[in-house]
């Protein structure tokens, strides 16, 4: 019963998409998508913090008694929590400064307890690796599509501060789409990111019921081909 | 127990929603008659444009949900949230601010929930509230000021020029009465205040005349029955009460006069809290809820951050419709009282 790793991968990024189905995380989701930079640096913590994790909890998996798990699981996090932020005080401090309060917030993520309960104590060590970055994965590129759509629509630019994650080379990254762009504070403001949100998953919906009906039409055409064939040649068996 | 009614011609109510719709439109005449006379040609040329826009969009929304586009546009309901909108927002806002605001109230609003009938928060105020959080300085620092504030108003081109130009002119553009008279109070006593050429003329530079004429097409809908006293009754009741008790010394709170006859008041009461869909419908409840309005729009106006509050207001009591109808549901007669909420002590 054990899943393939394309399919634990499928589910990270779309079937069970940790932003966009399950719906964990919103805190940072919504607080941090201001902008791309925001988002990537986020995801990115997030799903080292959540491959760490999930490596780890499954590596002790057979060794923790079932009552301790989550203080040992919350311990597990907590420690690659911590690890993200040295990591990212160290290297981009100034994204650091940014996302502030929501880096350290990252432990109470409730996709990285559930994946490491509801995946990594159950399975072995490279399947609970590749679902722990897969769903990272999938998070951050939710993130990265708020955070460029509230990013464009707030203040008329994409890819601004680039330079606070990819060095001072990323600078002139920023796209600047609509010059003299008054700033649609709706869309910076948390309420924008719900109905971001909103949007994405409602797309997300859309695209599922499209590939499902193609898929029934598919199965549908040949059965009825088959019913209204008139056999006239060879024989019959 | 057959409920046939056989006896007397029983007359039917010829109102149906088109015709409401297009009743409560006429009844905005008046308003925007004055409005237009007082502010010049800005509020027309934004009615224009926010009813088409709304019309545009329902019928795109209506488009791709697969739903009868004639029937749904002709019932005026997008029509009327076009143009309320038009006369809610400042004369010389940008067009861009009342497209989007149209369009976000008729997508988001209303479609997204399920059309004319299913929205719980209404329209115009949702795409009103929108642009007000999103551009505060276009929002309250562009209204146009009054003939009466001794400023020649908008001409046609003028208006035309600064919507869709972008090039507002000081000369058209003046402070409202509630905004000045808030931040003036602080540090001036009220005489001073109502000294500063906002509030020439009758009772503060002609908004007096706006609210009086949305007063009138108001009274003219209860009197077509198209909307019932209460909630405009006991709206404007608590924001007097409101006045009278917290805020009767001049000197240091906005004076009941500004508040019944300045901002968006009169339009507020009769026209925008009265909203069938989003409000509430028992009588008992309406009551509720109108009060509620009047004093949320009370506590913003006068320690929110932003001069006047109908939108705000409305979308909070528009929460809390559903909950003031679930409990203010009359007896059905022959039933007992529902029991609702906490069980009383001894009952079973």
């Amino acid at each position: 019963m054990a899943k393939s790793l394309q399919d634990i991968s499928l589910d990270g990024l779309w079937n069970n998409n940790p932003a966009l189905v399950q719906l964990l995380g919103l805190c940072p989701l919504l607080a941090v998508t201001g902008s791309v930079v925001n988002a990537l640096g986020l995801g990115l913590a997030t799903t080292l913090v959540l491959t760490g994790s999930n490596f780890s909890v499954s590596l002790i998996r057979n060794h923790v008694p079932d009552a301790v798990r989550l203080p040992a699981f919350v311990m597990i996090i907590a420690s690659f929590v911590t690890v993200a932020e040295l990591l990212m005080q160290a290297f981009t401090y100034e994204l650091y400064a940014v996302l502030g309060i929501f880096i350290p917030l990252i432990v109470t993520n409730c996709s990285i307890l559930g994946r490491a309960d509801a995946f990594a104590c159950k399975n072995p060590i490279i399947p609970s690796v590749i679902d722990g970055f897969m769903m990272g994965l999938g998070f951050t590129v939710v993130l990265c599509l708020l955070g460029a759509m509230r990013e464009i629509l707030g203040q008329g630019v994409v890819f601004s501060n680039m330079q606070l994650l990819f060095g001072p080379d990323a600078e002139h990254w920023k796209i600047v789409l609509f010059s003299n762009y008054p700033d649609f504070l709706f869309a910076i403001l948390p309420p924008g990111a719900f109905v971001a949100m909103g949007l994405l998953i409602a797309l997300k919906n859309v695209i599922d019921k499209r590939i499902k009906d193609a898929a029934a039409r598919v199965e549908k055409v040949p059965t009825e081909a088959v019913s209204k064939r008139v056999r006239v040649t060879g024989k019959i068996s | 127990m057959a409920l046939l009614t056989l006896s007397s011609p029983h007359a039917h109510g010829s109102n149906s929603t088109s015709k409401v719709m297009l009743t409560v439109i006429l009844a905005t005449l008046p308003g925007l008659a004055v409005t237009t006379g007082l502010f010049g040609f800005g509020t027309l040329v934004n009615l224009l444009l926010a009813s088409v826009t709304a019309l545009v969009t329902e019928a795109l929304i209506l488009k791709i949900r697969k739903r009868p586009i004639g029937f749904f546009l002709r019932d005026y309901s997008a029509l009327l949230t076009g143009v309320l909108l038009g006369l809610a927002l400042p004369p010389l806002a940008p067009w861009w601010i009342t497209v989007v605001a149209t369009a976000f109230a008729i997508i988001f609003a209303k479609q997204l929930y399920g059309g004319m009938g299913n929205n719980p928060f209404n329209p115009a105020m949702v795409g009103y509230a929108l642009v007000l959080v999103s551009f505060p300085v276009q929002m309250t620092t562009n209204w146009a000021a009054s003939s009466q504030m001794g400023v020649d108003p908008a001409g046609l081109g003028d208006a035309l020029n600064a919507i869709f130009g972008g090039h507002v002119s000081d000369a058209f553009t003046g402070a409202t009465p509630l905004d000045a008279y808030k931040h003036q109070i602080a540090a001036k006593t009220a005489e001073e205040v109502l000294k500063d050429s906002t509030f020439n003329g009758f009772l503060n530079g002609g908004w007096a005349w706006v609210n009086l004429a949305y007063l009138a097409g108001g009274i003219f809908l209860i009197w077509k029955r198209i909307i019932s006293w209460h909630i405009p009754v006991s709206m404007l009741t608590a924001l007097a009460l409101c006045s009278l008790l917290l805020g009767w010394d001049s000197d240091m709170y906005t004076p009941l006069s500004l508040h019944l006859l300045s901002g968006a008041t009169m339009i507020g009461a009769f026209f925008i809290a009265t909203d069938p869909v989003s409000a509430a419908t028992t009588p008992r409840g309406r009551l509720i809820y109108g009060a509620g309005t009047g004093i949320f729009l009370y506590l913003i106006r006068t320690w929110g951050a932003y001069p006047d509050a109908v939108a705000f207001s409305v979308l909070l009591m528009n929460f809390a419709a559903p909950f003031i109808d679930a409990y203010t549901q009359p007896r059905t007669y022959g039933h007992a009282k529902a029991a609702r909420g906490l069980k009383k002590p001894g009952a079973k």
